[in-house]
């Protein structure tokens, strides 16, 4: 009975916190996890997107006592292997980074597009990036992007 | 398209940082950088639109929070923009709904929030004006014109008149706003956050701070998107949160959430246009333009806003006779601001749209229509300057011929449909005037940029304008050490401290790489020059207006209002589902003209995300505020912007008329690629739903709801 125990990039960890705090409060200001952005706290444009059990969610609408006896993930446990830096690759071919408050969202986005589907049609990726806004780029250089990083990675997922 | 070395695309400085999720917003520090621990600020926001604030009634306040308003100012409540009539906390009126009226701040954000929650607020209540059709009160008001406008409507053989409205539209760029301020032990005042304009915070700030120049410094953080919603806000924010630092002496972040960003923060203006045109032998000999722009409680931007709108109202077109008024009428709403495009995607929509229902009551194409009257190089701008350079409009309408076969269908589309769905595609043309508008480079802005070398050889980019997302952390280093002839990772640009880099101005109007980069590229020449191996080294460069400019005179609108244009065709190919409304999106193509491209993939990111940014303003970005004068469209489930399934088909393309006096011929590009759109985008609904006989369309944003209430006229 140590609270709310949970696997976050890897490493097992319980919360003393309350069962109704928020994931995305819980992730940035008590395991320092600031790639998990707040970009509107109801769960509609996806800056604050994790992978639970590698399924894409939105932190801002997740209660922590959800996520008792789950894995989570973020850029930080994401940003050293080498789907990431397959993808950080063919971002930075496409300068797809702009302002960047969507991208940790995005990433982890595109690891659950192709972690399902290794060789998705572009159709399918924008279908999995739809929930997640840029207001930059208009999306076709994070489209093409991830399907570049699909056709090079080949194995890789 | 052939490509100068320098055009070639670079993998972007801020690439690593952002995507591995270490860069460093304003809600992301932990404490201050002496490493106090950062209290939180909340606003206390207006609930009516107009009303007398009689009392604040704050609930016991526990030790370590305390309230902040209009009486803890040391020094004017007026924040600095163009006018001083914003106030940072209310005067004896509140304006508008939403407005600050003051700020409870302590170390506890859901014990600030319920706080907040307790207080009372006793107005009384006065009668706002909200329409601005009856509004009477302007904070400006323009005319302008040439030639003979009475004289060509007695001959015209046709007088055209029509009224065009647009609504609002939000930046909604996906960092929220956000300010922070740290007392510093020297008595400064530091204030940090996301922003567009270190300089514009860092006027207002110490004059609301009521210190000289020197006891404040302002650093842009890394910002998540600005596109002109972080242009003067910051300023706003940035004196609120400076006031609170300075009462509590502790370090103050003030962050909005998003139904406040969407509510409460600089939007694009609406506006309502009459239009009337002569039109003689088939030509359009005359336009009289009246352009109301709704400009909210305070003046803000709306001066400069109002100025590039009109100065746009006669469009691409060479017309003879022109007479333009426009008014930013004041109404008790938020304070509209600063949008990519400043006040022509407003008016280009409306000649654009106009344009095409002459051709339409004439029974010609309005493609070939418009080609009759595109202005040439030589011809006069609306404001009696020149256009000095090639117009190269005819071959960019070529180059979205070819990427769509749109001239084929528009001719096909433009016949009789039946059946449920239905095809229609527009066209429309535009400019960009690059940079300030008149002389504002010259007489105001004065824009000094440097260069330092240091001994180790690495050479750092001194200016004063923030990367938010257009890439100038790239591009500015990229100048330089093509000049200079050394490897790109031994030059560097940081974020703007205004406490170490020189005023070059402030990030907007698409003048940062045109304007800073070529001072930059001079300066990078003078280094070149000087170098000298193992010592540090300064050179500086300041603006200087170009010798072919025709002075601009504001009192009278004459001259050249810019040195030069980008330009830019688009095509929106829709089909209509007249059963359900929906609009779907077959193609969207755009030739974009901004000069060379200094780095081909950045240039051609601002097309695309420009572009869908313009799409959505025309079609799906509604907002509107009710009888009481407040915004509904508050969050994302009301207020949509478009995602990567809307548009799938995007395209864009680069057409390169280089400016002499940009950098590599490079003109202004980040603005450009949302005024198209809009005038398209209408052209191919209604060309969808019969035309303009059966439906007239004048007003964005036209949405799934609205293309049903106009199918129900049918009385199907």
């Amino acid at each position: 009975m140590n609270g709310i125990c949970f696997v976050l990039n890897g490493k097992e960890t319980c919360y003393a916190g309350s069962a109704t705090d928020r994931l995305l409060d819980v992730l940035r200001d008590d395991y320092d996890m600031k790639s998990v952005k707040c970009g509107c706290k109801e769960g509609e444009c996806g800056a604050c997107a994790v992978l639970i059990d590698g399924v894409l969610v939105n932190s801002c609408c997740v209660a922590m006592g959800a996520v008792d006896g789950h894995e989570i993930l973020t850029v930080e446990g994401y940003r050293d292997t080498s789907r990431f830096a397959k993808l950080s690759e063919k971002f930075a071919e496409l300068s797809a980074v702009q302002c960047g408050f969507c991208i940790p969202g995005m990433i982890l986005a595109a690891e659950a597009i192709l972690s399902a589907n290794p060789h998705p049609t572009e159709d399918e990726v924008r279908e999995g990036l739809s929930g997640n806004i840029c207001r930059c780029t208009g999306y076709n250089a994070i489209v093409n992007a991830v399907l570049n990083a699909a056709k090079e990675g080949d194995g890789l997922w | 398209m052939h490509m100068k070395e320098i055009c070639k695309s670079i993998k972007k400085k801020d690439h690593d940082p952002k995507i591995e999720g270490r860069s460093v917003y304003v809600s992301d520090y932990v404490a201050s950088k002496d490493g106090r621990a950062i209290l939180c600020g909340k606003l206390l926001h207006s609930t009516l639109a107009k009303a007398r604030v009689l009392s604040v009634k704050l609930p016991e306040l526990p030790e370590g929070y305390l309230y902040v308003d209009a009486s803890d100012i040391p020094g004017d409540n007026n924040v600095n923009i163009v006018l001083d009539d914003t106030p940072v906390f209310c005067r004896d009126t509140v304006e508008y709904i939403g407005e600050p009226i003051g700020m409870v701040v302590g170390p506890d954000e859901k014990a600030v929030e319920k706080l907040l929650s307790q207080i009372e607020v006793e107005y009384e209540e006065l009668e706002p004006v909200l329409d601005i059709r009856t509004a009477d009160e302007y904070f400006f008001n323009y005319e302008f014109g040439h030639g003979d406008v009475e004289k060509a409507f007695a001959e015209a053989d046709k007088v055209y008149e029509e009224e065009f409205i647009t609504g609002y539209q939000d930046q909604t760029y996906l960092e929220p706003q956000g300010m922070m301020a740290e007392p510093e032990a020297d008595g400064r005042m530091y204030v940090h956050g996301s922003l567009q304009c270190a300089y514009y915070v860092h006027g207002a700030v110490a004059r609301v701070m009521g210190t000289d120049p020197d006891g404040v410094h302002i650093l842009q953080d890394v910002t998540g998107g600005g596109f002109g919603g972080k242009e003067d806000f910051p300023s706003i924010i940035g004196c609120q949160v400076a006031v609170a630092a300075k009462k509590a002496n502790a370090p103050v972040r003030c962050v909005f959430g998003r139904r406040e960003d969407l509510e409460f923060t600089p939007k694009r203006h609406p506006s309502l246009c009459r239009y009337k045109l002569a039109v003689k032998d088939g030509q359009v000999t005359a336009v009289d333009a009246d352009v109301r722009f709704n400009a909210g409680a305070y003046s803000t931007l709306s001066a400069v806003v109002l100025q590039r709108g009109i100065i746009a109202a006669p469009g691409v077109y060479d017309i003879p006779n022109i007479h333009v008024t426009g008014k930013a009428v004041k109404t008790n709403t938020n304070p509209c601001g600063a949008y990519r495009g400043f006040g022509a995607p407003q008016t280009f929509f409306a000649m654009e749209t106009m344009m095409s229902h002459i051709a339409q009551d004439l029974g010609v194409d309005s493609i070939e229509f418009k080609e009759k009257h595109f202005a040439v190089k030589g011809d006069t701008t609306s404001t009696n300057g020149r256009y000095h350079f090639p117009v190269p409009i005819p071959a960019m309408l070529d180059e979205v011929d070819a990427m769509c076969d749109l001239r084929k269908k528009h001719q096909e589309y433009r016949k009789p449909q039946t059946g449920r769905c239905r095809r229609g595609i527009g066209f429309s043309a535009i400019f960009h005037g690059a940079g300030f508008t008149g002389s504002g480079e010259r007489d105001l802005i004065k824009a000094t940029a440097k260069l330092r070398k240091y001994a180790d050889g690495t050479v750092e980019v001194l200016a004063s304008n923030g990367d938010i997302g257009q890439g100038v952390r790239t591009t500015f280093p990229k100048i330089v050490a093509h000049e200079l002839n050394i490897p790109l990772d031994r030059v560097y640009y940081d974020h703007p401290d205004t406490a170490r880099v020189p005023d070059s101005g402030p990030t907007v109007a698409s003048r940062s790489l045109m304007i800073v980069g070529e001072l930059l590229r001079r300066a990078a020449i003078k280094l070149r020059g000087i170098w000298q191996e193992g010592v540090e080294q300064e050179v500086e460069e300041h603006y200087r207006e170009p010798d072919f400019m025709i002075p601009f005179y504001l009192d009278r609108f004459e001259g050249d209002a810019y040195p030069t244009y980008a330009w830019a065709t688009s095509a929106i190919e829709v089909e209509v589902d007249t059963y359900t409304g929906l609009v779907e999106i077959l193609g969207a193509y755009g030739s974009f003209d901004v000069g060379t491209p200094v780095d081909y993939n950045i240039v051609l990111g601002q097309m695309e995300g420009g572009f869908l940014q313009g799409i959505g303003y025309a079609s799906i970005e509604k907002m509107d505020y009710d009888g009481k004068g407040r915004i509904r469209n508050n969050s994302f489930t009301d207020y949509l912007v478009p995602t990567a399934m809307d548009v799938p088909n995007l395209k864009a393309t680069l057409h390169v008329e280089e400016y002499p006096d940009g950098p590599y011929g490079a003109k202004g590009a980040g603005e450009l690629p949302l005024v198209a759109p809009p005038a398209a985008y209408i052209e191919a609904v209604e060309m969808a739903l019969g035309g303009m006989q059966k439906h007239r369309l004048n007003r964005i944003p036209f949405s799934t709801e609205d293309v049903i209430l106009e199918l129900n006229k049918e009385g199907l």
